[in-house]
């Protein structure tokens, strides 16, 4: 579903990335682990189309991605919710879900991914008219993942959505995850929570200062000893 | 006249030089709102403004009805700068997003003197007549002069912010106006064409300006292609009192700012107006660069 071949991107005139490969089959879930710096962000931003590739090459569902806008991508089935949230906190918890369907001129099947929204965080439907401000950094992040949701996506890019919250949230981040991907939902996870992620993910990738270090299926990662001596603490 | 009736008097004046410098504010805020430009080339939009009216009030008043005259040269006016507005966002303000304020800030210089001195090769360098075939109308209300003129500005100001209101609080182009302003990052990923969507702002901007020349030149019967630099200059202080980005900030603003002037005009001296504008622009600088309505800077970050 989502080749990436050799890619080169980075900041100013700094690669962060030197030749990231990595893929993602249809149902999948994917991690992308990795210390804080080594590159998971900057290379979810240059499969949305964010970053520039400077050499390299994306593939999703048969299109070149470089040449496409970011618009174009969320038309043809890409989410990404980056990392940090980034909802908009002075429009209401509704209006940032129905900016997730922009793209989508169906009023009708938009009303019901909003009723699905609201039935997968039955909190947000409480605060429906409520500043997207006002929530709690929990509900920000399920308002997040609601948003990118809204534009009927095939492939979900998740970055470090476990981050900064409560063990309790956290634990209820992992089941969303799980239960969307068991609905058809193909995901890219970006998590520092190694041990988590590859709970729920197939496969993995780590990646270290911009280079794929180590890929396997996330069973032999979670008993690969590099693995849990760098990241699983044991 | 009675100092009651002077006061009421300098009311109606000033309201209607306020809904002027309100229009024309009206799309300095939106742009900075949107991408945090400040469009000094926006002043110049206006005076092509009323220029595009002039041409069309003086082609129409012949042939059509007064109010139709004045619907056409309206329109046509409003429609020639959107644009106007598009282009100067598409072809000058785009290619250099990502590059210093600086470079936007002389951009927009360039362009008022390209604006400014077509407009005088077109039209000429003195003051031009600007024919206002409304119909010279006064009502005396408690010795009180308003005109048709005065209705009809305050009318077409009111009606358009209001219509401005509802597009951007209760459309899906405004709710997307409102998330670019906050986060135009994030606005690409949901699948938003911000480019779009920056480019109609200009359009919308421009076109209240048109609505600005158009009023202005028949309020006070002359323009000059000078116009553009110091209107310009008072609608963007209008926009800061108000609180730049802000869009009923600008309505306020506008309104207040005119008031002073009128007041100033009426009560200390007519040939100082101009400067009480600047005496406000340079205090608030110093004082309170929010704005009355100003947002909480904190939270754009
Ligand atoms: N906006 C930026 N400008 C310059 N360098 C950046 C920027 N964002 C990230 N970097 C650098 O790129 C490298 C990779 O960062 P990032 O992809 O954010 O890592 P991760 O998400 O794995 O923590 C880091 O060395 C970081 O300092
Ligand atoms: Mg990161």
């Amino acid at each position: 579903m989502l080749q990436v071949s050799h890619v080169v991107a980075g900041y100013g005139a700094i690669d962060c990335l030197h030749g990231v490969s990595l893929e993602v089959h249809p149902g999948e879930i994917v991690a992308l682990l990795g210390a804080n710096g080594a590159g998971k962000t900057t290379t979810l931003m240059a499969i949305s189309g964010l970053l520039p590739c400077r050499a390299g090459r994306i593939t999703f569902d048969g299109m070149d991605l470089p040449d496409e806008s970011p618009e174009s991508l969320v038309r043809r089935g890409l989410s990404h919710v980056p990392e940090g949230r980034r909802i908009l906190g002075r429009l209401t918890v509704e209006e940032n879900l129905r900016l997730g369907a922009y793209t989508r001129a169906d009023a009708v099947q938009v009303h019901q991914d909003l009723q699905r929204a609201y039935a997968l965080f039955p909190i947000l439907a409480s605060r429906r008219r409520q500043l997207a401000g006002t929530l709690s950094g929990g509900e920000q992040q399920m308002l997040a993942i609601a948003r990118g949701l809204m534009s009927r996506p095939k492939l979900l890019l998740l970055d470090e959505p476990s981050l900064g919250l409560a063990p309790k949230m956290i634990q209820l981040m992992f089941e969303t995850i799980q239960r969307l991907n068991r609905e058809g939902l193909t995901i890219l996870l970006v998590e520092q929570n190694a041990y988590q992620a590859l709970h729920v993910a197939h496969r993995g990738y780590v990646l270290e200062t911009g280079r794929v270090v180590l890929e396997d299926t996330a069973a032999h990662l979670t008993t690969n000893p590099r693995i849990t001596a760098a990241y699983l603490g044991s | 006249m009675t100092g009651t009736q002077l006061f009421l008097q300098q009311l109606a004046n000033g309201l209607t030089l306020g809904a002027i410098y309100a229009l024309i504010a009206l799309g300095y805020t939106m742009i900075y709102g949107v991408i945090q430009l400040i469009n000094f080339a926006h002043g110049e939009v206006f005076m092509v403004g009323s220029y595009l009216a002039l041409t069309l009030m003086l082609a129409l008043t012949a042939l059509v009805p007064w109010p139709v005259a004045l619907l056409g040269a309206l329109l046509g006016a409003m429609l020639g700068c959107s644009v106007l507005g598009w282009g100067i966002e598409r072809w000058a303000y785009r290619p250099i997003r990502q590059a210093p304020r600086l470079n936007a800030l002389i951009t927009a210089i360039g362009l008022s003197f390209v604006l400014q001195n077509a407009i005088m090769l077109l039209y000429g360098p003195t003051d031009r007549q600007f024919p206002n075939p409304v119909p010279l109308v006064r009502w005396e209300i408690g010795g009180v002069t308003v005109t048709l003129m005065q209705v009809l500005v305050w009318g077409v100001a009111a009606a358009l912010m209001c219509g401005l209101q509802w597009l951007v609080m209760g459309t899906k182009l405004g709710m997307a106006m409102r998330a670019t302003a906050q986060d135009l990052k994030i606005c690409r990923l949901l699948g938003i064409p911000v480019h779009r969507l920056i480019g109609v702002t200009f359009a919308l901007g421009s076109a209240l300006a048109a609505v600005g020349g158009t009023l202005f030149g028949m309020t006070y019967g002359t323009i000059n292609f000078h116009d553009g630099y110091v209107v310009g200059l008072k609608a963007f202080t209008a926009a800061v009192l108000g609180g730049i980005g802000n869009i009923p900030g600008a309505m306020v603003g506008g309104v207040l700012l005119g008031l002073l002037e009128g007041f100033g005009a009426g009560y200390l001296s007519s040939q100082w107006k101009n400067v009480f504008a600047f005496v406000v622009l340079v205090l608030l600088l110093l004082g309170k660069p929010t704005g009355l309505l100003g947002e909480r800077v904190a939270d754009r970050a």
